[in-house]
């Protein structure tokens, strides 16, 4: 009887996926995609303990356990790239990630459909230039001898300033690109919740005698609190990804101190000098604390009562 | 109910700050613009202070025209954003669509696979040996192959399937169609708003390529636009790694800012012009099924 059921569902199974071949069919390249361009490098990250020779491949080379991690967190070097990676990483929460949110709040203000179409369709627009051009153009505007805004400090009697190539100012450099990039952008996600929050709150609220700054204050920020909090999580788990090619081009040997983070460290150290097992140590140790905080942070939310991203 | 001073106020000064920051906004492009129309000779003599060009010339358009080099890296980038958006498109929604319905068997399973990649990536080196292993270096499809999907498009895609609902599919079932001929004959034509809006951002990306040409095209003659405009925005003495601004200009002297501005237009101009008929997708393309609520 047993025995019988269970070949009976063996092969309804069976008829399922010949019934079903042609989807089985249309998710295979994905699924193949996935495999081998996002699971078999993760094979690879065991040369990470490993003095991995590309000529005796991952079978061969000899086993060194953890000897690349402590290479690399002994090295000075660690110091700097964790210190460049968060203060580039902190520096864009704290000045951009509020700014899409408030222009959103702003956009929404407007009452004339025609007007918000123009300046949406103005700020929206950098996000599609590529890092090269953006470099260009900040190039074009900042550079010291013949920068549009240094020029126009010269004029005004100012003394002209270093700006690609000061230290001190590079984080804040990227800051600026990223805001003038990205901040319109990162606008449709807040304005299209914002949409859905049920206008008789604000009824309610004007009933009240609320003004439009407190109805703001609220009735919209509360509606779009789980979208802050859910893009703030992905955030703070990219933390350690700051951007590879917006460094890497605005990176030069003035501000080399400032601007290494680990993927330009990687870049150098692995593709280009090919110390393929260290790098990619260095590489794990990044994607495993970026890991730990996403699912870290997805956490906290949940526990304080949000929806948390998974 | 009239308006109050306050709303009154509060709508002014709105509104004033909206334009400004549209302002901020165009500004720089207007002024790539201006350089790249301006003579360079106007532009060498007045040292770059030229808001409102005395005379405009297509003097630096007329000598990136004859360049060898970036007519073909144009080229190359063209045909990434052709072929590879096609691809792209092809495969993510095929894979979406298979993972939205319910008769698939491990769709839980894949899903969370596809999650998975999103939380973590194995770094640059890993892939980078992959692409090296299956002897991709110098091939276009380098740039292609390794970005063919991405788990955020199939996530957003997968959403916008669920909402087909499955009766569509029976009722073309019972016409005697099969999984192939419902999913490009029925399915594709239904979500183009959503295909328009993914093939979007594919064919920027794939347009704006320059990281993993840095990575696996190390033969100048295959490289795409972006490593191209690298070569000439960037002096050379300032970048760091990669190929040097002396391949780009070998014969001539380093090109003249008017010159790199007009490649900034050149370059730009693909995407300003689908960018009208594309942009009332946007949103749907960014926001299918991911904001809750």
């Amino acid at each position: 009887m047993d025995v019988q059921v269970k070949s009976k569902s063996k092969t309804s199974v069976w008829a399922e996926l010949k019934r079903d071949r042609f989807l089985y069919l249309l998710v295979l390249p994905g699924v193949l995609y996935f495999l081998i361009f996002k699971y078999y490098p993760m094979w690879g990250i065991i040369i990470a303990f490993q003095d991995f020779s590309p000529y005796l491949g991952v079978w061969k080379s000899s086993w060194v356990g953890m000897e690349h991690f402590v290479r690399f967190f002994t090295n000075p070097s660690f110091y700097l790239l964790f210190r460049n990676t968060m203060m580039i990483s902190l520096l864009n929460l704290i000045f951009f990630f509020p700014l899409p949110i408030i222009l959103s709040l702003s956009m929404n203000e407007v009452s004339s459909k025609a007007f918000k179409r123009v300046i949406q369709s103005v700020v929206y627009l950098p996000h599609f230039l590529s890092w090269v051009i953006i470099a260009g153009i900040t190039f074009l505007l900042l550079s010291q001898t013949n920068g549009i805004i240094n020029l126009m400090l010269e004029f005004m009697g100012f003394p002209k300033i270093a700006f690609l190539t000061s230290e001190n100012l590079f984080w804040g450099l990227l800051t600026g690109q990223n805001i003038w990039k990205e901040t319109g952008w990162g606008t449709i996600i807040f304005l299209a919740a914002i949409t859905g929050i049920d206008s008789q709150l604000y009824e309610a609220a004007k009933i009240d005698g609320a003004s439009r700054i407190r109805q703001m204050w609220h009735v919209t920020l509360p509606g779009i609190r789980n979208v802050i909090i859910i893009l703030l999580i992905l955030r703070l788990g990219n933390i350690m990804d700051v951007g590879f090619e917006q460094v890497f081009l605005m990176a030069n040997g003035a501000v080399a101190n400032a601007a290494d983070v680990f993927e330009t460290y990687v870049y150098r150290n692995g593709i280009q000098q090919g110390q393929f097992s260290y790098t990619t140590a260095v590489g794990l140790f990044k994607s495993v604390i970026g890991l730990t905080l996403v699912v870290g942070a997805n956490w906290l939310a949940k526990r304080f009562g949000e929806e948390g991203v998974y | 109910m009239r308006e109050s001073l306050g709303d009154r106020l509060f709508n002014i000064i709105n509104i004033i700050l909206l334009v400004i920051i549209g302002l901020i906004t165009l500004f720089p492009l207007y002024y790539v613009f201006v350089v790249s129309f301006t003579d360079p000779s106007e532009y060498i003599e007045k040292n770059g202070f030229v808001l409102f060009p005395e005379k405009w010339s297509l003097g630096s358009y007329e000598y990136l025209m004859s360049t060898s080099a970036f007519i073909r890296a144009t080229g190359i980038s063209a045909f990434l954003a052709t072929v590879g958006t096609m691809l792209s498109l092809i495969v993510t929604s095929a894979f979406s669509f298979g993972l939205s319905r319910k008769r698939l068997r491990g769709r839980r399973i894949i899903m969370i696979m596809v999650l998975f990649t999103i939380l973590f990536n194995p770094g640059i080196i890993p892939s980078y040996l992959l692409v090296r292993d299956v002897g991709l270096i110098n091939s276009v499809w380098a740039l292609i192959i390794p970005v063919l999907t991405s788990g955020w498009y199939v996530i957003l895609m997968k959403s916008f399937f669920d909402s087909i609902p499955v009766e569509l599919e029976e009722a073309a079932m019972i016409d005697g169609g099969n999984d192939l001929s419902i999913f490009f004959k029925i399915i594709l034509p239904l979500s183009s708003a959503s295909l328009a809006a993914f093939g979007l951002f594919y064919a920027v990306a794939y347009w704006n390529t320059f990281f993993s040409a840095v990575l696996y095209i190390t033969d100048f003659t295959k490289v795409p636009l972006q490593i191209v405009l690298r070569n000439m925005l960037i002096d050379s003495d300032t970048a760091v790694g990669g190929a040097s601004a002396m391949e780009m200009s070998s014969d001539k002297q380093l090109p003249t800012q008017t010159i790199k501005m007009a490649a900034v237009v050149i370059s730009t101009l693909p995407i300003l012009m689908v960018y009208p008929f594309l942009q009332k997708h946007f949103a749907k393309g960014v926001l299918l099924g991911s904001v809750k609520g």
